[in-house]
């Protein structure tokens, strides 16, 4: 029972950095109709930036996440501009291929600058030690220890299952309540209708790069907070899980990639735990066929009929 | 001196030449329509004042400025607006946040009060207010998308097949809309297929035939032309 209790919140707070990274592939995708294959990799940036922020440079973990934040938007707004943009009217196929080839070229720039060699990502912050309830919950080592020691929360995971459900809300609320984001559904609809009402398509796409790409930062550095080893090659496996995290939940739907992240991690996790260590990713996998096989629009996916 | 004028403009698709040196003028306060038949380019046409094609050549002019350089999302804030064929409505989007959307390029603090006046004038879209676009029927959808255009409160409203797939009863209420309008005061470009609707609503009417403009007169002058009437009305 608590084993399974314990499970479901790794899963939990895995499917947190999935669902992160898997609005960033969703949006792109809703607003641009393009697989955006380098945004693993603006993870691992992300990581490298603040890494070195925080290690290199001493700068307090707060600053070096803002930093890689502020990187990593630039980041896309500059591979949407450079790589993308000449594109628009090109087959989705050339667009793909164009991703995957941006995709290695930040992966080889990043080998380039920072080595091959995994870097270890030391803890970004640390919980006060404390015994709390009469000693029914003690706290140290960044860890909070309950149940007469059974279950252990990582303070880690506590703070990337926080850091999730407050992107969901305040991307909910952009997505829904603000103009800007009313346009962003309006283009991913029908961009020429969009262009009509006065909405500027091109800014909208840029801007929707930007979110995607900020995200992509957050989800580094929880990946790598959680999972402490870096290396250029760090963005490759989460973002091919949160692509499949974004066709389990419905592509272009963004409940859609928060449930489907969610739900991956925790059936990875479950996967893991009770039947084979070694075929987590199998399982993660496994989920991408049977969705296509079965609901080949998604859980959240949508069809649009034409109604006369 | 013209609203809209359009002076000798050819467009292509690629290597098709699709709009073959058409000129049309629509003057403050009129009626104006093209007819012709399905791909003789009046979609293309409309879709070039509005910005979403660009000329090859040719010169596009509102309100004594030229558009040519204009991009589409810049001219409904010039006081053209565009309801396009096959309405093409937010399908995802509620009632009232395609209504916000029309009016994208307004201040914000004037939305509410306009979308209060499209209520007023459209009570069908009240009722529906909360509801998904896509989930209209289509006489209703065809009335969002006439008010979505409306709310960016267009000189000249430019409106792209509007009676297209209606029923006769839904054709005749939208044609009664247009005549509210233009009598409110907007100036309107019309194009359909529906010939005899349109030509007997419009104070001028051109005829289109594959990229020209065949034909063009007083819109009376045409409904009892023999010629419109063999190739148009159906006689």
């Amino acid at each position: 029972m608590i084993s399974l209790l314990s499970t479901l919140l790794n899963g939990l707070s895995l499917g947190s950095v999935y669902a992160i990274i898997a609005l960033g592939y969703t949006m792109v995708y809703g607003i641009a109709k393009m697989l955006n294959f380098a945004h693993g990799d603006v993870i691992m940036v992300g990581a490298y930036i603040s890494f070195v922020a925080i290690f290199y440079w001493g700068l307090p973990p707060i600053l070096g996440f803002l930093l890689a934040m502020v990187v990593c938007t630039v980041l896309g707004i500059v591979i949407e501009s450079l790589a993308y943009k000449p594109l628009r009217q090109a087959t989705s196929l050339a667009v793909l291929i164009t991703a995957i080839g941006v995709s290695y070229l930040l992966q080889n720039s990043a080998q380039l600058i920072w080595g091959a060699n995994p870097k270890a990502f030391p803890a970004m912050f640390s919980l006060p030690d404390a015994s709390l309830f009469g000693g029914s919950v003690t706290i140290s080592n960044n860890t909070i220890s309950l149940l007469n020691d059974q279950l252990k929360i990582s303070g880690n995971m506590i703070l990337t299952i926080l850091a999730c459900v407050a992107i969901m809300v305040v991307l909910t609320l952009f997505i829904n309540k603000t103009k800007m984001g009313k346009a962003m559904r309006c283009v991913s609809e029908d961009k020429g209708a969009a262009e009509l009402m006065g909405v500027n398509v091109n800014l909208t796409i840029s801007l929707t790069f930007a979110i995607g790409s900020a995200l992509a930062a957050v989800a580094g550095v929880l990946l790598c907070a959680s999972y402490p080893s870096l290396q250029p090659t760090t963005g490759a496996m989460p973002g091919i899980k949160a692509f499949t995290a974004a066709v389990f939940g419905g592509i272009g739907s963004i409940p859609g990639a928060m449930i489907g992240g969610i739900l991956l991690g925790i059936i990875e996790k479950l996967g893991q735990t009770y039947v084979s260590d070694q075929l987590g990713d199998a399982f993660a996998f496994a989920v991408l066929i049977i969705v296509l096989l079965v609901k080949p629009t998604g859980l959240m996916g949508k069809k649009v009929h034409e109604k006369v | 001196m013209s609203l809209l004028k359009v002076d000798d403009i050819h467009v292509y698709y690629g290597a098709i030449h699709a709009i073959k040196g058409v000129s049309f003028h629509v003057d403050e306060g009129e009626i104006v329509t093209l007819i012709g038949a399905n791909g003789a380019g009046k979609s293309t046409t409309l879709n070039t004042v509005a910005g979403l094609l660009k000329p090859r050549s040719g010169l596009i002019t509102f309100d004594g400025k030229s558009l040519n350089a204009t991009p589409a999302a810049r001219i409904v804030s010039q006081g053209m607006a565009l309801c396009p064929e096959g309405r093409r409505i937010f399908q995802q989007m509620t009632v009232k946040e395609n209504l916000e959307m029309g009016g994208y390029t307004r201040p914000p603090k004037e939305i509410p009060g306009s979308i209060e006046e499209m209520f007023t004038r459209f009570p069908r879209l009240k009722e529906r207010e909360k509801q998904i676009a896509g989930t209209l029927s289509g006489g209703e959808q065809q009335m969002l998308a006439i008010a979505r255009a409306m709310m960016s409160r267009p000189r000249l409203l430019m409106l792209d097949e509007p009676s297209m797939g209606l029923a006769p009863i839904l054709v005749e209420q939208i044609f009664d809309i247009i005549k509210e309008l233009h009598a409110a005061g907007v100036t309107i470009l019309l194009i359909e297929q529906n010939a005899q609707a349109a030509l007997s609503i419009a104070d001028r009417a051109y005829v289109m035939e594959t990229g020209n403009i065949t034909m063009e007169g007083p819109a009376d002058d045409l409904l009892h032309n023999d010629d419109v009437r063999k190739a148009y009305l159906g006689d």
